[in-house]
């Protein structure tokens, strides 16, 4: 374990950025080694900022400008293979089109960060955000941390190393912010001495590398004799990573006093009704519970942050006590009961006695705007279902029906 | 060269016997010839295919140098990445060795058709690799479908030779063209009969500066329905009919073409390279007879448009 140090105030660089932009500040304090991406917006600006800095030497990165993200994340697994530290960024279609290599970079245990600005999938085509490309991807074996703030976007991507390259875990790290919400919006950010940060992360060390005086062979062919064992590996390598994700933040709370958790909770104690959501509508939620709560109204915001591993136990002794658990989210899943956030926190309440009731409200898909009115009404609808006893599965709010 | 071929040949081998490549198969030779070829530490980036299965059927591997397999079309990206790793650990002091050599391999599908596309970025970044196809002229290793690399009349699994239809109608992608056109420094086509030929490339390929592009035809029984003891022999054939010209692209302006070609006084006919192999069989039956004649006349075609380009009356 490092020893890590409280930052001085008199160190830390205040600058008003971007999502985008705070993760490539991040990145480049990482000292990563190799960066592979290919441009779409609304991740854009990360790879833009960081060649920037490429261009005037202020990194020894080498940079990929790939032909492709199905390449991207491909030459980001080779790269991680010889031991370097590796991240790339996208979207959307983007993410999309690595599909294929997230399961190669998560099952052959390489640690690569990928940013990415959540936006909606094609057709129609749309720039703007939901969280349909990363929920997708939720099966993929990558970690995935959704942000609320720059603040936590820049701190999340410095934790998302050392998570990943722990050699207890060995996984990839997704950290996700809202396209165009977090990604183009400006933002106060609390940037911390490289020096700190590198001193934070340290080098990476591989557990095993491509190496000349040590060959070995990676990526073989396993079939019905061992391709399970190394699944099974790779959920134990899963089931870890809250222990870990635990002991980086307290280092991280250190240096910084800023500590996150796997969710946010906010007003929930004596909560009749708790909204679940996560990223930049968790913000809303906040103002709308504040804003409820001066009416008399008991509510309470869970603010997700690690939506896998899905911290369902320590969930359930939070959402426990509540009448009702009203999940916000921007991805419908065709054909499926509810949606991915639901059946989540459904499967985690599951095994109560009395449970509390939930209700899946999918709003802003394709960037829809989601103001406090959807919140509210959502909100609204989970009391009447309350009084009803029942709720259906799921409903869409804040479109033309 | 500083070193003699005849040191290359006495090297330790990279593959070990005992891989599962089938009988008679020529892609253990090719990846013999290359191991020759090395001049020191290097790493292989393999796409899948028949040698990718066959050679590491965990717990097990055949290879004694590092390597990496992960998945079909990329082996040319997973090379980028391996090489800018290495660039980048050097560069903050972190990598020991001076050099590394970085090798993509990849069968024909893995390079006409799904990686061209990772190859062809590969090669415009201008990473320093060399990428070796070795072409046995269809997919094997999923049973022998068509691919961009097959023969134009050549009957696969995805291309039948029926009552209506020859086999393959199309031409095969004329790929190491298609990769000098990049202007890279170093293009080369090979085969194993003439290995000398082939371990002399392979090491300018090593030496070049910048991307560099193999092209090894690999004959396969299995698929091509052909004796298991005539593999080399099928690949001599290939380069006598012209089907498998061998030739050097140097900056993609300078060709020049390599002694086995040079040195024919004329192409054999393709016929008696379609003889030996079952994949041909029905080229023969006289509704064909034209369709033949075709393919014949556009190897004498290719020919002579190759022996232009290298200067060669």
């Amino acid at each position: 374990m490092t020893v890590v140090e409280r930052v001085p105030t008199d160190k830390v660089v205040v600058e008003g950025m971007t999502g985008d932009a705070a993760i490539a500040h991040a990145l480049k304090q990482c000292d990563i080694d190799v960066l592979a991406a290919y441009p779409i917006t609304p991740q854009t600006i990360i790879v833009e900022d960081f060649q920037k800095f490429v261009a005037n030497g202020e990194v020894k990165t080498r940079v990929i400008p790939v032909e492709s993200e199905h390449s991207a994340m491909s030459a980001c697994v080779g790269a991680s293979a010889v031991g370097a530290r590796v991240a790339t960024a996208t979207a959307s279609a983007g993410l999309a089109l690595m599909w294929e290599i997230l399961y190669c970079a998560a099952s052959m245990r390489m640690p690569i960060v990928l940013a990415v600005a959540n936006r909606a999938l094609s057709a129609p085509i749309n720039i703007h955000n939901d969280w349909s490309d990363s929920y997708g991807a939720r099966d993929s074996g990558f970690i995935q941390i959704y942000c609320q703030s720059c603040q936590e976007a820049y701190d999340t991507v410095i934790m998302a190393f050392k998570i990943a390259e722990d050699h207890d875990v060995l996984l990839p790290v997704m950290v996700c912010i809202d396209g165009f919400i977090l990604s183009h919006n400006v933002e106060r950010v609390e940037m911390l001495p490289t020096e700190a940060v590198q001193q934070f992360l340290g080098v990476r060390k591989p557990a095993i590398a491509l190496d000349p005086d040590n060959p070995v062979t990676m990526g073989p062919l396993a079939l019905t004799d061992y391709y399970f064992e190394f699944k099974e590996q790779q959920d134990r390598a899963m089931a870890r990573v809250p222990e870990v994700f635990e002991r980086v933040e307290s280092e991280f709370e250190k240096m910084t006093g800023r500590r996150y958790g796997r969710f946010e909770t906010y007003r929930v104690e004596d909560a009749d009704i708790i909204i679940f959501t996560h990223s930049t509508p968790g913000g809303t939620a906040k103002a709308v519970v504040d804003a409820l709560r001066e009416r008399g109204e008991k509510v309470g915001v869970v603010r997700l942050r690690m939506f896998r591993p899905f911290p369902a136990e320590a969930l359930r002794e939070v959402l426990r006590n509540a009448k009702a658990v009203a999940v916000f989210e921007k991805c419908r899943s065709f054909g499926a009961p509810s949606n991915p956030l639901a059946l989540e926190v459904r499967t985690a309440l599951y095994d109560l006695d009395e449970r509390p009731l939930v209700t899946d409200f999918v709003i802003g898909l394709g960037g829809r705007d989601v103001p406090p009115s959807t919140i509210v009404e959502g909100v609204e609808k989970t009391k009447e279902y309350l009084k009803a006893g029942r709720a259906p599965l799921y409903e869409t709010l804040g479109v033309r029906k | 060269m500083a070193v003699r071929l005849k040191d290359m040949l006495k090297r330790e081998p990279i593959l070990s016997s005992g891989h599962r490549m089938c009988a008679g198969c020529a892609a253990p030779t090719v990846v013999k010839l290359m191991g020759m070829a090395l001049r020191g530490p290097t790493i292989v980036c393999e796409a899948t295919g028949c040698l990718e299965v066959a050679t590491t059927i965990y717990p097990f591997t055949a290879w004694k140098i590092p390597w990496i397999h992960v998945a079909f079309e990329n082996a040319a990206a997973v090379a980028s990445g391996v090489v800018e790793a290495i660039n980048a650990m050097r560069d903050k002091g972190r990598y020991k060795d001076e050099q590394v050599d970085v090798i993509a391999i990849g069968g024909d599908g893995g390079t006409f058709d799904i990686g061209f596309g990772a190859l062809s970025g590969a090669l415009e970044r201008g990473h320093k690799f060399v990428y070796m196809v070795y072409d046995n002229g269809a997919y094997q290793n999923t049973g022998i479908q068509r691919s961009g690399g097959t023969f134009p009349g050549q009957e696969t699994t995805t291309s039948w030779a029926g009552k209506v239809e020859p086999g393959k109608r199309q031409r095969k992608k004329p790929l190491a063209e298609i990769v000098a056109a990049h202007k890279i420094p170093y293009v080369a086509t090979v085969d194993p009969y003439h290995y000398r030929d082939f371990i002399t490339k392979f090491r300018k390929a090593l030496e070049a500066d910048g991307p560099a592009f193999i092209h090894a035809f690999s004959p396969c029984p299995r698929g091509w329905r052909s004796d298991t003891s005539k593999s080399i022999e099928l690949a001599k054939l290939a380069v006598e009919t012209g089907l498998h010209p061998l030739y050097e692209v140097i900056d993609g302006k300078e060709w020049i073409m390599s002694g086995p070609s040079k040195r024919l006084k004329e192409l054999r006919p393709v016929d008696e390279y379609f003889k030996t192999q079952g994949q041909f069989k029905h080229l023969f039956k006289p509704e064909w007879a034209e369709f033949r004649a075709w393919i014949q006349e556009e190897v004498l075609k290719d020919w002579e448009e190759l022996k232009r380009k290298c200067g060669v009356s």
